[in-house]
Parts: C-alpha cells; structure tokens; sequence
C-alpha cells in the first residue's frame, strides 16, 4: 500500500504508559504526546508508592529506622542501610570496628552486583532477549544466596547496625564465595557473546537516549549514567566512605552516554565490584564486628550530611538532630528521583519502542524514587 | 567542608557582607533573595557544579532552605541556607541555575509548603493534586483517621 506522507493529516494524542506497564519497573506514569509513534512531548506522574519514610523517620528511634531504609531502593537495600547508619555514626561520632567495615563493604558490593544484575537482566527482557534475563536472573540469585546466607533475608536485609553489623560471615561463605568468583566473570562473558554481540540487540541501543554530560550535571544525573556519558565521578574513589580506599580497583568510564553505554557499563561495574568482594574476604581482620554504642542513642545537636555511591548514583541523607532520642528531620536524597526527571528532556524524538531502551537503561526504582 | 571559611570570606564582599556563617561553622546562610545569584556564582566560579541535594527543614520560629552542592573533582560539599520567616515561606527558584531544581523544588513545596517563586511548574509532586496540607510539617498529624 502506498501512502503520500506529505498529504497524511496526523494528530496528536496521549498515551499513559503506566502506572501498571512491565516496562515501567514499578508504578510511575509517565504521559506521553505521541504523533504517530513518535513521541512529542512526556510528562512524568510519581507518587504511587509514596510512604512517607521522610515523616516515619521523625516518630522512629535511630536504631528503629534501619529496616525503613531497605525499603527505599528496595534492590539495593544494603547500600542504603550503609549509607542511613553511617550518616548517624557521622552525627554521633561513633567509630567503626575494622572487621566490620570491610562486612559492611563485601555486602555493599555484592548488593551492587546483584542490583546491576537485575538492570541488565530486564533491560535485555524489555529489548526481547528473553533468554538472557533467564541467565541474569539464576546469576543474581547466586549473588542473593551469598546475601541471604550472610544477612538472612535476599532482599530487603537489615544487616547493618549503627556502630557495626548484626553478625559475622558464616563458615560455608568462603566456599561459595569462590564459587560465585569463578562462575560471574564466565556467565557474564557468556551472555556477553549472546547479546552484546547481537547486531540486532545493539542497534536497538545504541544512540538511543543520549545523555551529553553537560546535561547529565544539569538535571543532577549521577551514579553509573553519569560515567556512561564520560564523567570520571564515584564516591568510591572521589570521598571513599568506609574502607574503599584500601582496595585496588577501576572506575570504568565510557563516551557515548547512549542506552548502548548505559548496558555496558553495569556489566563493567560488576567486575570491578567482585574485585573489591574479593581483596575485601581476603584482608578480612580479625576483631569485634560492634563498637560499644548505648542502647538508648541520642546523638549530639547539630546537622550532618553525608553521601555514599549507590547502585544507581549518589545517595544522599541530610539528617538535623535536637539531641533526642528521635531524628528531628531525616531528608533521604534517593539518585533515582533526580535521574527520572531527565527523561522528558531526552524522549522527544523517540519512537516509542526507544522510550523503553531509555528508560531502562537509566535503571530508576521506584521505591527510592517515591519514597 | 574544610574550606567553607575560606569560601566564606572570598564570596562575602561580592554580596556586601549580606552572608553569614552559622554558629557551627558548617553552613552559610545567605539572603533568601539571593540565594540564585549565590549559587550561580559557587558553579560558574568555584567549582561547584552540582547540585547534591535539596532540602526544607521546619523550626519552630522559621523555616530553614538547604542546598548543599558538590565539586567533581574531589566531591566536596558546601552547605548554603536560606532562612525563611513562617508566614508564607517564599524565595526565588533556582532552576535557572540547574535543572536538577525542579522536582527538589516540588518536593518542598509539596511536602513542606516552601514557595518557589519563578519556578517553572510549581505543583505537587509526591501527594495527589487534591491533597490538602504539607505532611512534613510538624503540625501535620499521622494518627489514622476515624473512619466509622
């Protein structure tokens, strides 16, 4: 069937893509203006899991708001619990027992692997390799036995404590441990050949969604998209938080700033991530795994600010205390809320099939994004 | 925020001595009306490209706007305030600034009733559109209501 485009009258419409749509990972809107399948104009609706943590934390005790902050970024729960009790510890001035700093720093690390596991995993879903999620998805379960064995829970674990963490590596760790070190770098390699040298998975990638990094610093974009788009930023080596400094390990960089970089750079990130688990296990000290802190908490007056490297950027918590036993405001500065804010500024031109290459690869949750 | 004293005594002349350090040392609070030009001036000139965060804390005789913002180079961070009567809480946007304002803007305006003046499209962003109140103000109760 021939068609004269140029005599073609099109109109305008909306599209709600959510707030229930797979692709969306979790409950967010956003209203699209499309022409066609060509998308004019987007405007994002958030709100749908909004929990109020920011209001719970006034009437909680510190101690008592350490399992609320697993619910924020619910797939990385373990790095905001970090991020949470090491903003108190600042505040408190309460010093950190070396053996569980570097507990703390195997679980962070391996909560990373298994959250970038879980982007790319969906991401390839959502472009149709149904068989690589297949193959992500046993992956990080392996990453969520080693987790669940140390923290007793896979996903929303509450390992950390103000002062320390709850308890020490078991003994059957080690072995599986280098099982996993052995069997990661093999699968990824795998998977690797299967999609990423998939001239069909690529091109559906690959200068989709560019984000320049002069507009990644405008819209606040931080975290694994901003090294996509050439900006050499991570906390881990820029302020390292806990022991990072001690350890060997790369901060991978790519140009592009496209959905393509987007993909590969998580898998780059978890190689470095192992490597940290590993020299972490290695130079494991001995010693407590608590400082002494008392049991009923009340850090000093004042205000504090503290950030860490989170799976998908810079996690942030500003915490005001008036001395008692109750933080008197708690504001969590969740990566993802800033992050999908740019994408109405990138999806105009976009076909809509391309929105969700975007989408995806900038890796938001929601929980973290509503809070 | 080792060099905020530093940073403190180089600014203040560019806004006639209107800055004040804070008694803990650790913040400045500028004039709420100048709080844009405060930190256009921190990103053009000194580095601070970035910002971290956003935030509204409520006292009991003022509100208070934080903005803290971050070099890339070695991640050091500045915390800069505005102090807000609590009467009609309002100040200039700073969105001009980074676009990364707009949704932090919204969220203090939704959750903390702060209005930003000159901002873009100043609406609720967390709580539905017909919500009434400011949930993070400490007047604002979370006891369940009485249904029956």
């Amino acid at each position: 069937m021939t068609m004269e485009s140029d005599n073609l009258i099109t109109q305008e419409f909306n599209l709600n893509m959510g707030p229930y749509h797979p692709s969306t990972h979790g409950v967010f809107r956003a209203v699209l203006t499309l022409d066609g399948e060509v998308i004019v104009r987007q405007k994002n609706v958030l709100g749908y899991l909004h929990r109020g943590m920011e209001k719970i934390a006034e009437s909680k005790t510190y101690n008592q708001f350490i399992p609320y902050t697993a619910r924020l970024d619910y797939l990385a729960s373990a790095l905001n619990n970090m991020g949470y009790v090491q903003t108190v510890e600042k505040l408190a001035a309460i010093e950190v027992p070396e053996r569980a700093e570097h507990l703390r720093v195997i679980v962070a690390e391996l909560q990373r692997i298994a959250s970038h596991l879980l982007m790319v995993g969906s991401t390839a879903n959502d472009m149709g390799a149904m068989t690589a999620i297949v193959y992500y998805m046993t992956l990080r379960e392996k990453v969520l036995d080693l987790l669940e064995m140390i923290t007793g829970a896979r996903l929303t674990n509450n390992y950390m404590r103000i002062g320390g963490v709850i308890d020490d590596l078991p003994d059957e760790f080690y072995d599986k441990f280098k099982e996993l070190r052995k069997f990661l770098p093999e699968r990824l390699d795998m998977v690797n050949t299967l999609i990423v040298g998939n001239e069909i998975f690529a091109s559906r990638l690959k200068g989709i969604g560019v984000i320049t990094a002069e507009m990644a610093l405008d819209y606040g974009v931080t975290g694994p998209n901003l090294r996509a788009a050439g900006v050499d930023f991570d906390l881990r080596k820029k302020d390292p938080c806990s022991v990072y400094d001690r350890f060997d390990f790369e901060v991978p960089v790519l140009k592009n700033g496209d959905a393509f970089d987007r993909f590969l750079i998580r898998g780059l990130e978890m190689r470095q991530s192992l490597r940290i688990v590993e020299q972490a296990v290695e130079a494991l000290p001995e010693g407590p795994i608590m400082a002494k802190v008392p049991r009923q908490l009340k850090p000093p007056a004042g205000e504090v600010f503290h950030k860490i490297e989170g799976a998908r950027g810079v996690l942030a918590f500003h915490l005001v205390s008036d001395g008692g036993p109750k933080p008197y405001r708690l504001h969590i500065h969740g990566p993802s809320f800033v992050n999908i804010e740019i994408m109405p500024a990138i999806s105009p031109g976009l076909m809509l099939q391309d929105f969700l290459a975007a989408f995806a690869t900038i890796d938001v949750d929601m929980g973290e994004v509503d809070r | 925020m080792n060099d905020i004293k530093e940073l403190f005594e180089t600014l203040n002349p560019a806004f006639n001595g209107a800055l004040r350090l804070s008694d803990d040392g650790q913040s400045v609070y500028a004039p709420p009306e100048s709080i844009p030009e405060v930190l256009a001036l921190l990103k053009d000139q000194h580095e601070y490209v970035m910002l971290a965060d956003l935030s509204a804390v409520e006292y009991e005789d003022r509100f208070e706007v934080v903005y803290h913002v971050m070099k890339l180079t070695d991640a050091g961070v500045i915390r800069i305030k505005a102090a807000l009567p609590r009467e009609n809480p309002s100040l200039p946007s700073v969105t001009s600034v980074w676009k990364a304002a707009d949704v932090q803007e919204r969220e203090a305006f939704d959750l903390m009733g702060i209005n930003f003046r000159g901002h873009p499209d100043l609406r609720r962003i967390l709580c539905p559109d017909g919500f009434t109140g400011h949930p993070l103000r400490k007047s604002f109760s979370i006891k369940p209501v009485n249904r029956f």
